[in-house]
């Protein structure tokens, strides 16, 4: 590129020769130099200096079509130039090297200081836990005989507390890294999506909650072809959000719906809804809401994402004029009306 | 009958002392081995009740310690294994597991299991299935819930009868089809699917919060005895 940047100059200036002076044409070179110098990597840059020199020498420097050289001044000319040419070269290429560093840098700045956010919210969510069984059961070892039955019992409530809560961490943090390995494949089989929501809102009323779920499907809506477990997963996730951030007795709706081969997921609150300015960012990856209690680990939503993308589908979240929040999830599917069979 | 042996195959040595002192103190013999090979001597030489066995052990992949004792061992064989994806779990139940248990577990769930498994190995050849309210005569053919008689059809009936004789044990969704339907249907799981919920709708108190057929996604149903649960 370089080099045909300068034939096509030289030649260029060659056709004006009658007009303007060798020396000039000698500027018009080191300007078309230090152009691909700015563009194009060190070697080529090189190959268009010595070039450029050459060519000015044998076709402008007089006697023309030789490498000689006439007088000592067009000498001196001649080497100035091949000096000028390197210089420049090397010169832009060390200030491209420098940038080019200070940009690796920064990026390793954005990296360090996310891998940090991270760390810290792993190490907070996975150490807080930890740390209630080593105390509990330190206590329960060498305190025995100062705890009354009832501080006992309270202790390993707390253990089974915190294991628990460390096993959803840990269950997390290995979702996010089949993910992250591009290793996670659905197995669509078909889906009674009704059962799908039940056993997600049964894993969750294990746990004792104090809002309300409601589940509205109509009992005739189609199987899907899904993959189950995600899908229970998804709504999982989305049903146990929407505790962790609402008040006792606030109310969760889970909506299923299918138009047109096309599952229509909603799950919605009558909580706060989310601050407007952070909605864009609640499905990035370790992402928690500023001025948010502490617990979990931003990683619940991204799953979501991750997992519905993984079957194709889109997930949309946005805050309902009446308050709270609706999350939307559109999946198509192939579908089956074979609901009950009555001949058998 | 006796106190039931239980050999407990498993290299974590917090495991096999957890699983020690839980069986233990629910009467059953316990013993142990902490590798594939002292595992299988130990079972040939003096063959347990039932053998609890991990996959992941230092020396022989546990598919293949679990083919190896299939091949003469006809006692139940739980899986107690830190691998939760489908496929390890159901060529765990191909390769002749009666159950597959995910670490970490509930110690009322394993014991649930291991009580189920070994009723049902001593209950063999009955022709009476009895899980709290439900009743099944398989050699008249008929259930009953709360003495009340249920009508089924015949697939209905095939179903049940198969998920009822193997309870506790969870029967993969190709070993349904081809049980029920035929060798040509293991591809059809949505029959599978339509049957399940009329069953459940026939025999559930709430057909969407099941107590007696138990979904295991992506993997296949259980039935279960709700006694057993409860303890």
């Amino acid at each position: 590129m370089g080099l045909s940047a300068v034939c096509f100059i030289s030649a260029l200036c060659y056709s004006m020769s009658h007009y303007i002076d060798y020396k000039v044409v000698a500027f018009i070179l080191l300007l078309t130099v230090s152009l691909a110098a700015v563009l194009f990597d060190i070697i080529p840059v090189f190959i268009t200096a010595i070039s450029s020199a050459l060519i000015w020498d044998y076709f402008f420097i007089p006697p023309h079509f030789t490498l000689q050289v006439g007088s000592t001044e067009d000498s001196i000319l001649l080497l100035m130039y091949f000096v000028i040419a390197l210089v420049n070269a090397v010169l832009t290429y060390k200030i491209r090297q420098i940038e080019k560093i200070g940009r690796a840098k920064e990026e390793k700045a954005n990296k360090v200081k996310l891998y940090d956010t991270l760390l810290n919210s792993l190490s907070h969510e996975l150490r807080t836990p930890i740390a209630t069984i080593i105390g509990a059961t330190d206590n329960l070892q060498s305190n025995n005989r100062n705890l009354t039955a009832e501080n006992k019992e309270e202790l390993l409530a707390e253990i089974s507390k915190a294991t628990f809560r460390l096993n959803q961490q840990v269950e997390n943090l290995l979702n996010m890294s089949r993910l992250e390995s591009g290793y996670i494949q659905p197995k669509k089989d078909w889906c009674d999506i009704i059962e799908v929501v039940y056993d997600a809102v049964k894993r969750i009323e294990e746990n004792n909650i104090s809002q309300k779920i409601t589940i509205n499907i109509n009992p005739e809506i189609p199987f899907f072809k899904l993959d189950k477990a995600m899908m229970e997963q998804i709504i999982y996730n989305l049903v146990n959000n929407a505790i962790q951030y609402t008040k006792e007795d606030s109310e969760i709706n889970i909506i299923a719906q299918c138009h047109a081969d096309v599952l229509r997921l909603i799950i919605e609150d009558n909580g706060k809804g989310f601050p407007a300015n952070e909605i864009d960012n609640v499905f990035n990856k370790f992402y928690r809401l500023k001025n948010t209690k502490t617990g979990g680990t931003g990683l619940g939503l991204s799953i979501v994402k991750g997992f519905t993308e993984a079957l194709g589908g889109t997930v949309h979240l946005q805050n309902l004029p009446t308050g709270g929040a609706r999350f939307t999830i559109h999946i198509a599917a192939q579908t089956s009306n074979l609901k009950s069979i009555k001949n058998e | 009958m006796n106190r039931a042996e239980i050999l407990i195959i498993d290299d974590e040595v917090q495991i096999r002392k957890l699983l020690e002192i839980t069986l233990q103190s629910n009467s059953y013999i316990v013993n142990q081995a902490e590798n594939a090979k002292n595992g299988l001597i130990t079972a040939e030489n003096h063959p347990p009740d039932m053998i609890i066995l991990d996959l992941g052990l230092p020396d022989e992949d546990g598919q293949s310690v679990l083919q190896k004792l299939r091949e003469w061992y006809t006692n139940p064989i739980l899986i107690l294994s830190v691998k939760n994806n489908e496929d390890d779990i159901i060529s765990a139940l191909d390769n002749g597991a009666n159950d597959y248990l995910v670490k970490p577990f509930r110690t009322g769930e394993l014991l649930a299991r291991i009580r189920s498994a070994l009723r049902n190995s001593a209950a063999e050849g009955d022709s009476i299935i009895t899980c709290d309210e439900i009743t099944i005569d398989l050699e008249a053919r008929t259930i009953k819930k709360n003495d009340e008689s249920i009508k089924l059809t015949a697939t209905e009936y095939r179903l049940l009868s198969l998920l009822a004789k193997n309870e506790g044990k969870v029967l993969t969704h190709q070993y349904l089809l081809r049980e029920v339907w035929g060798p040509g249907y293991i591809n059809q799981s949505q029959y599978l699917r339509v049957f399940i919920a009329q069953l459940r709708k026939k025999i559930e108190t709430d057909a969407n919060r099941p107590e007696y057929i138990i979904t295991e996604s992506g993997i296949g149903y259980r039935f279960i005895n709700k006694q057993d649960e409860k303890n």
